[in-house]
């Protein structure tokens, strides 16, 4: 019992030195404080939000987690929300808090820096960066004359046992409801069931199937773009490399990671000085440049990472990118009927 | 009217904090009831009966599955260091509780890293002899292992206690009138054991139906996987809240199946016998088959993960990257866990003294219904909280009070069992000769039975600190911004992939956890590992 005793003292104290840190480090922050929900990984983006601090010196609080998550909270919190913005992975979770009224409207000349693909039609978000969905594939596998041409084909038996797909990534999800919006849903289960057929490798993550296919653990991966360039920062000869779709092709979807002002805020200059930063330059730069980085910059006059076909040149089907939140939760139950959800 | 060993009327002071508790202990689950009620027909779509029926099926497989192999592991390990001349028996048995300190998800990121695919292992053999690829351990196989390593002790430490108070007398007399060793401990022993297994069984159930971390990183379709996926994944809520509620109720079909089973188990131990220890069983040959046995059980869940860990921690820096050790972390761990485990100890001291010293219908309810956090699992209420602090906290939202709250709820259980059989220790007599001496109730309360019942207190604070630091949905969920904890920094690591990342965090976790549960596995008396369920 003493024992337990001196190590309960032993906690006092530690806890004692964190409460006291805490606390200190709360009362400091009296000037202008933002507060952010952050899809976007805390790796990826904190440097960014770090910069803007340093120029604006407006602080930020940032809640990571996942862009569907934050948007759920943000409508759960209704009028007691205290996010000033949200800053989300994919177009849909900023299009179904959009659609609520969850967002403010925009100004114009915010919106009008980016194409019209890729911001709001009811002008409550706009994109910041671009992701194509591709398909990566091994090299020393495959050569690129020996992938099908089309996201349809890789239901074909020669690909039983060698596909690797995040049936849980909301990427993932988007692409299969632009599916089931262009196609329709019958196609798109058959689809699905035919690649299932096929045994997939499924991961939670974007990130394990370019391992798996740098080591030949499987052959092709459906994933956004950019991962590559995450695997080639790591492996720089790593066997690994992307496809691209043309036209119309569910698989050419470009989906944004966007950014919206939270209705309720009462910081609405500061909040919309982030949105600005985030379309300025030195963001837009940081997004398509840099080690491991290779997503689409949105603004007009910054050039996409060498190498990557330019934007105009991938089409994808063609359906309004904030308008796929509404149909996730069909897709999920397709996913779930047809098996990728267990 | 004077009840045996109370004193008269309920204690106003006792009375009123203890329903309070018991009013806001019982506030997730009336929330999350109500939130899903009010959902719409369209929000139970969600439970389409075939797969919904499925993820109970899967559920109800995992946890038989991983109960089946704690006991399978535990009980020829506890025989063999209670019962038998192995050697190094008192080492074994030592080592043999450690792996409670590794919570399920270190394990399963561990395991993951040496057995997975591209794991160390599969490299190793890779090199030496080729092999390209290992049997899948994502599923099943791979939740079984991981809980099984974190839950087994638990089977262990009580079937090792149960042997050592056996009365060899009746194996002794079953020996003689002529059934073999094997039946003798078949027909004899093992049915003495019943209580002891059954009380470590459900400690092993509730451990893994409420298990988050493993049955994620397995991709296994449990219901607290699919609660969170829900959650994570779709704007409209009430599906996750649907699903957790169909996870509470099969934690409560298990909690009343056991205390059936316990009640027909108790009545076939018969009468205490002598304390006389048995005579150690001579191995002989047997000796070499034991040890190996011994050892790949502690090589597989004791070595293997912490080896990795070690691993990973060293390696790491080599490569060139810088290792912050996470500080902060440690210490948001520590703060977190203490508050619960103080606000835990000081909130159930009313319900335990009205259920011991005042009994009657209404206060041994009240001590009931403390136990509803056993049936939460840390996801169900951190999801509840979530909604209604989003909706009706205002300044609580998104505090460390809040997160304290949800620990103190899901580990209430523990500090008052380990309190109420402290309590059920202490003479009542001594508190009525303070009272006839004229102390007032409340000062007998604090200076005397206090005092008396301290090492149950100060083992249910251990209990509730070392569970709240190991906690990881409830803290993922309902942390304040910027408040991370060693728990939400592994599973960072592990959500980007980065799974060598975590081993800084998760062997500090470890080294932090470690010193609590010697103490606690090497108290006999009432309050360690054993009163955790009542």
């Amino acid at each position: 019992m003493r024992r337990i005793l001196v190590l309960l003292c032993l906690v006092a104290l530690a806890t004692a030195a964190a409460a006291e840190r805490t606390l200190t480090a709360e009362s400091a922050g009296e000037a202008a404080t933002l507060t952010v929900y952050s899809g976007r990984e805390e790796k990826f983006v904190q440097p960014l939000f770090d910069r803007f601090t340093q120029l604006t010196g407006i602080e930020l609080r940032v809640r990571y987690g996942d862009s569907a998550e934050l948007a759920a909270t943000i409508a759960e919190e209704g009028g007691n929300s205290p996010a000033d913005l949200f800053f989300s992975q994919d177009a849909g979770a900023l299009g179904v808090l959009g659609a609520e009224g969850r967002l403010r409207v925009l100004p114009d000349r915010t919106l009008a820096r980016v194409g019209r693909r890729f911001r709001a039609p009811g002008k409550r978000w706009v994109g910041t960066s671009g992701r194509a969905r591709v398909v990566a594939y091994n090299t020393d596998a495959l050569r690129r004359d020996e992938l099908p041409r089309t996201i349809w084909g890789y239901t074909n038996p020669r690909f039983r046992g060698k596909i690797g797909l995040p049936p849980t990534n909301a990427s993932f999800q988007a692409f299969v409801t632009a599916m089931r919006l262009t196609a329709g849903e019958d196609r798109t289960r058959d689809w699905l069931t035919a690649i299932r057929a096929n045994q997939p490798k499924l991961y939670a993550k974007n990130s394990q199937i370019l391992t798996a296919l740098a080591s030949r653990e499987i052959e092709v991966g459906f994933v956004n773009h950019y991962y590559l360039y995450q695997l080639l920062e790591q492996q720089p000869d790593a066997p690994v490399r992307n496809q691209f779709f043309q036209g119309r092709d569910p698989g050419a979807l470009v989906n944004v990671a966007g950014v919206g002002i939270v209705a309720t805020t009462k910081q609405g200059r500061a909040a919309q000085r982030l949105v600005d930063f985030l379309l300025g330059k030195e963001a837009q730069r940081y997004f398509a440049q840099g080690p491991g980085r290779a997503e689409y910059p949105l603004v007009p006059g910054i050039k996409p990472r060498v190498g990557l076909p330019g934007l105009r040149n991938i089409q994808g089907p063609n359906v309004s990118l904030g308008s796929l939140g509404r149909q996730l939760e069909r897709t999920l139950q397709l996913l779930n009927e047809v098996g990728f959800t267990r | 009217m004077r009840r045996p060993g109370g004193a008269g009327r309920l204690p106003l002071l006792l009375a009123v904090p203890a329903v309070v508790t018991v009013g806001l202990v019982l506030l997730p689950l009336a929330y999350l009831a109500l939130r899903a009620g009010t959902g719409g027909s369209e929000a139970w779509s969600v439970l389409d009966p075939g797969p919904t029926a499925r993820l109970v099926l899967d559920t109800a497989l995992l946890v038989a599955a991983v109960v089946a192999a704690s006991v399978a592991v535990a009980l020829p390990l506890a025989w063999l260091v209670t019962r038998t001349d192995l050697p190094g028996r008192r080492l074994w048995a030592a080592a043999a509780a450690l792996p409670l300190v590794i919570p399920s998800y270190v394990a399963a990121l561990a395991l993951l890293g040496a057995l997975g695919p591209r794991g160390l292992l599969q490299g190793l053999l890779e090199r030496v002899l080729g092999v390209e690829r290992l049997p899948e351990i994502y599923g099943l196989s791979g939740a079984v292992l991981a809980l099984t390593l974190s839950t087994y002790p638990y089977v262990f430490l009580l079937a090792a206690a149960a042997l050592r108070g056996l009365d060899p007398a009746q194996e002794e007399a079953a020996r003689s009138l002529g059934l073999s060793p094997l039946a003798s401990f078949r027909r004899v022993t093992l049915p003495s054991l019943r209580p002891a297994l059954g009380a470590g069984g459900l400690l092993v159930a509730l451990y893994t139906l409420s298990d988050f971390g493993a049955v994620s990183l397995m991709q296994y379709p449990a219901l607290t996987r699919a609660v969170y996926l829900q959650y994570q994944a779709l704007f409209n809520r009430t599906p996750a809240a649907v699903l957790a509620l169909v996870l509470v109720a099969l934690t409560a079909v298990l909690l009343v199946l056991e205390s059936r089973y316990a009640r027909r188990a108790r009545m076939l131990v018969s009468g205490r016998g002598t304390a006389q220890p048995a005579r150690p069983v001579a191995l002989g040959r047997w000796r070499w088959p034991a040890l190996a046995f011994c050892s790949l059980v502690l090589g597989l869940f004791l070595v293997l993960p912490v080896g990795v860990l070690v691993y990973w921690a060293v390696r790491v820096p080599a490569l060139g990257a810088r290792v912050d050790l996470p500080w902060s972390e440690v210490g948001n761990s520590l703060f977190g866990s203490a508050l619960a485990a103080a606000v835990a100890v000081v909130a159930v001291l009313p319900i335990a003294v009205l259920a011991q010293r005042y009994s009657s219908r209404w206060t041994r309810a009240l001590e009931r219904l403390s136990f509803t956090g056993n049936a939460l699992p840390g996801i169900v209420i951190a999801l509840s909280l979530v909604f209604f602090a989003a909706r009706y906290g205002g300044r609580i939202y998104q505090t460390l009070p809040l997160l304290v709250f949800a620990y103190v709820v899901r580990f209430l259980p523990q500090a008052l069992a380990a309190t109420g059989a402290a309590l059920r220790g202490v003479s009542p007599r001594v508190e009525e000769a303070a009272r006839g001496l004229g102390r007032r109730p409340a000062a007998v309360l604090l200076t005397v039975t206090v005092p008396l019942v301290r090492p149950g207190i100060l083992a249910g604070a251990a209990l509730v600190f070392l569970s709240a630091m190991k906690e990881l949905p409830a803290t993922l969920l309902l942390r304040p911004i910027g408040f991370d904890t060693l728990a939400t920094e592994i599973w960072s690591a592990t959500t980007v992939g980065a799974y060598s990342e975590a081993a800084p965090a998760a062997l500090l976790l470890i080294a932090v956890s470690a010193p609590f549960v010697y103490v606690l596995a090497a108290r006999r008396e009432a309050g360690g590992f054993g009163a955790r369920v009542e």
